[in-house]
């Protein structure tokens, strides 16, 4: 029995393996229908392209909403509190709406197939082989992550042994991808999408009923920093409350989310697919209404743990190092939740696991099969060619997957480390497009020297600092944890900036005529939108959307100051 | 939204709000009916398959009321373009 108390069990019973395996049904079943009626009918093209902006903005936020993001930022919650609303009311929801105002009219204007294809066009094949290749590494291993964390709830559900639940989630991934392709893969995310909320608000709204609504859950963390937003420095582990705020302000907000969500091909694929400028413009600013209130289905619920259930409220009060608050979602399902309801949770975060290794995996295909092989290693060959290489990269990525998951469950502190590393990647990218979409000297070499200074800019930061490297960090200076993260991606903003400029004066930019759809100056003010906008209720203007959407997003970070 | 004054018939079978709402409807009705035999967590799971059947009922009202328009006169090139790029 004491063995029994240390390993994390979820008691499953007959019910919940019938919910599980319905939802399974449906997955598959949105596979196969979407699949038949691809060849046999246009009628499923054309709602494919009628699809309403719900679907594509729902799409969106929930090709993000993968194992990394609700384990992670609810293990967030039960270790830092409500500081880690910043990843959403300070990170994600203004890049989002500033992705949907100010880039996407780039992106859908130029008629780009991915976002590396338009590095490609506005600077060239430098910038676009450094953009198409970390890219794609860094998806193979989220990929890997993503499966790790589905196969430990199986490992955790069913007590199979780890790796028989890595192949077989991989499997089902694998027939999941093969079976839905992208086109079902936008209807699946939707789908999850509905069921992790049906999963995660009750599982909320238990644990508040339980710890005495949010007043009781107060009283008992009784920790302003932990209850406050303001000024984080438990989240970002700078002692100095202004330099906290500045790091959470630029490096967090400005450098890392807008660099990640208007950048990252994953999630702008989903609104590069709509039927129109507007309908593109609007799917961000849609998808940012929901994500403003995950936070109170993924952060509010770790809080709950580290106050309800015992192995998380120990670990925090005795400050136990090799806790992984990254259970702290399932220790709460397990105590809270009848069988029954306990089905309906465990389908949940299967869904968004299995969703979150999909969307790694087509954003993966696309850009291996397009941007690098179709653009340097076998040309001008017909498109079925290009779609074989796709279904084979497909099958590659998943067994590279399995590796990379493999080594994730062996080397957990590596992966993390790995996944800084990538993130470091992406922190100059947003430098380098804004840049490049505003000022039209920047030059091709620019482009590709300036996303390689700055990311060096981020690794040197990491290097220095106490532990964002693990053992590579040499602590030289006095950063650790999520802070070093910050410093790091607002250094590589900087740098990026600076030696774009630098190297624009000295090197010779593209002739006006190739940047049109591509730089602002360069571009009609038509191109940029519909003709029928100005027929549009204010609800169907990006703008305006957008405008409400900031004002509701500045309540919420004021309510929890 | 815009295809009002064009000649337009429903899309096929294919709704995601159908989807949504049938397998809401199968886990609403499951949880109530455990929720009426097991006395464990019995609150929990009445309350949330209600909401679940609720909720079921509204995507499929919904679908139901404002089904998918697509226009009649779609032409080859239009079809021609994936509808994933």
């Amino acid at each position: 029995m004491v063995l029994a108390a240390d390993t994390l069990r979820l008691d499953a019973n007959w019910v919940d393996y019938i919910l599980i395996a319905l939802y399974f049904v449906f997955v598959l079943g949105i596979g196969i229908l979407a699949r038949r009626s691809v060849s046999s009918s246009i009628d499923f093209f054309l709602s494919g392209r009628a699809l309403p902006a719900w679907v594509t903005g729902l799409a969106f936020i929930s090709a993000n909403l993968g194992a990394v993001e609700i384990m992670g930022m609810s293990a967030n919650g039960a270790q830092f509190g409500i500081p880690t609303v910043h990843y959403f009311w300070v990170g994600a929801v203004p890049a989002m709406l500033f992705l949907g105002v100010v880039m996407m009219p780039f992106y859908y204007g130029s008629k780009v197939r991915s976002v590396p294809e338009f590095m490609q066009k506005r600077f060239g094949t430098g910038a676009h082989l450094v953009n198409a290749l970390s890219f794609a590494l860094a998806q193979l291993l989220i990929a890997g992550i993503n499966l790790y964390l589905l196969a430990t709830i199986v490992n955790t559900l069913l007590g199979w042994n780890l790796y028989l639940s890595l192949v077989v989630a991989a499997l089902i991934v694998l027939s999941y991808i093969t079976l839905g392709g992208l086109s079902a893969a936008i209807y699946n995310e939707v789908l999850q999408f509905f069921i992790i909320v049906a999963a995660l608000l009750p599982l909320t709204l238990v644990g508040l009923n339980r710890v005495g609504g949010y007043s009781g859950l107060e009283d008992k963390i009784n920790d302003a920093a932990q209850l406050n937003s303001w000024p984080g420095t438990n989240l970002t582990g700078i002692t100095s409350p202004f330099w906290s705020v500045v790091g959470i302000v630029f490096g967090l907000g400005f450098v890392l989310s807008f660099g990640y969500w208007t950048t990252n091909f994953v999630e702008v694929q989903r609104a590069m697919a709509s039927q129109s400028m507007s309908a593109a413009r609007r799917a961000p600013i849609i998808g940012s209404f929901p994500k403003m209130f995950i936070p109170f289905l993924v952060i509010f619920p770790g809080m709950i743990a580290a106050v309800l259930t015992s192995e998380v409220a120990k670990a925090k009060q005795s400050g136990d190092p090799s806790f992984d608050y990254n259970d702290s979602l399932l220790y709460l399902i397990r105590d809270l939740l009848p069988n029954g309801m306990l089905g309906i949770a465990i389908a949940g975060l299967l869904a968004s696991f299995m969703a979150g290794m999909a969307a790694n995996i087509s954003a993966f295909n696309t850009v291996l099969s397009y941007d690098l092989w179709q653009d340097y290693i076998v040309k001008d060959r017909e498109d079925g060619y290009y779609l074989r290489v796709g279904r084979i990269a497909t099958v590659a990525a998943t067994v590279i997957a399995i590796g990379t998951a493999l080594i994730a469950s062996n080397y957990t502190n590596i992966m993390n480390y790995l996944q800084t590393l990538f993130g470091f990647f992406n922190a100059p990218l947003f430098a380098t497009f804004i840049l490049g979409m505003f000022w039209k000297r920047m030059t091709p070499t620019a482009g590709w020297v300036g996303l390689v200074s700055g990311t060096l800019a981020a690794v040197v930061v990491g290097v220095l600092s106490e532990d964002a490297l693990g053992g590579m960090s040499v602590g030289a200076i006095g950063l650790k944890g999520q802070g070093a993260s910050f410093v790091a991606a607002g250094a590589a903003f900087v740098v990026d900036i600076l030696v774009s400029v630098v190297v624009s004066q000295a090197t010779r930019p593209k002739p006006d005529g190739e940047l049109r759809g591509l730089v602002y100056s360069l571009t009609p003010k038509e191109d940029f939108h519909d003709r029928s906008e100005g027929q549009l209720a204010w609800w169907q203007r990006p703008t305006r959307l957008a405008a409400v959407s900031g004002v509701l997003v500045i309540a919420l970070n004021i309510i929890f100051w | 939204m815009t295809e009002h004054n064009e000649q337009t018939h429903k899309a096929g079978a294919f709704d995601i709000r159908t989807f949504i709402g049938a397998l809401m409807g199968i886990y609403g009705v499951i949880l109530l009916l455990v929720g009426l035999f097991s006395s464990d967590g019995r609150t929990i799971n009445l309350v949330t398959g209600i909401c679940l059947a609720a909720a079921s009922a509204f995507f499929i009202l919904w679908a139901r009321l404002r089904p998918v328009r697509v226009p009649d006169h779609l032409d080859a090139a239009d079809m021609e373009r994936p509808p994933g790029h």
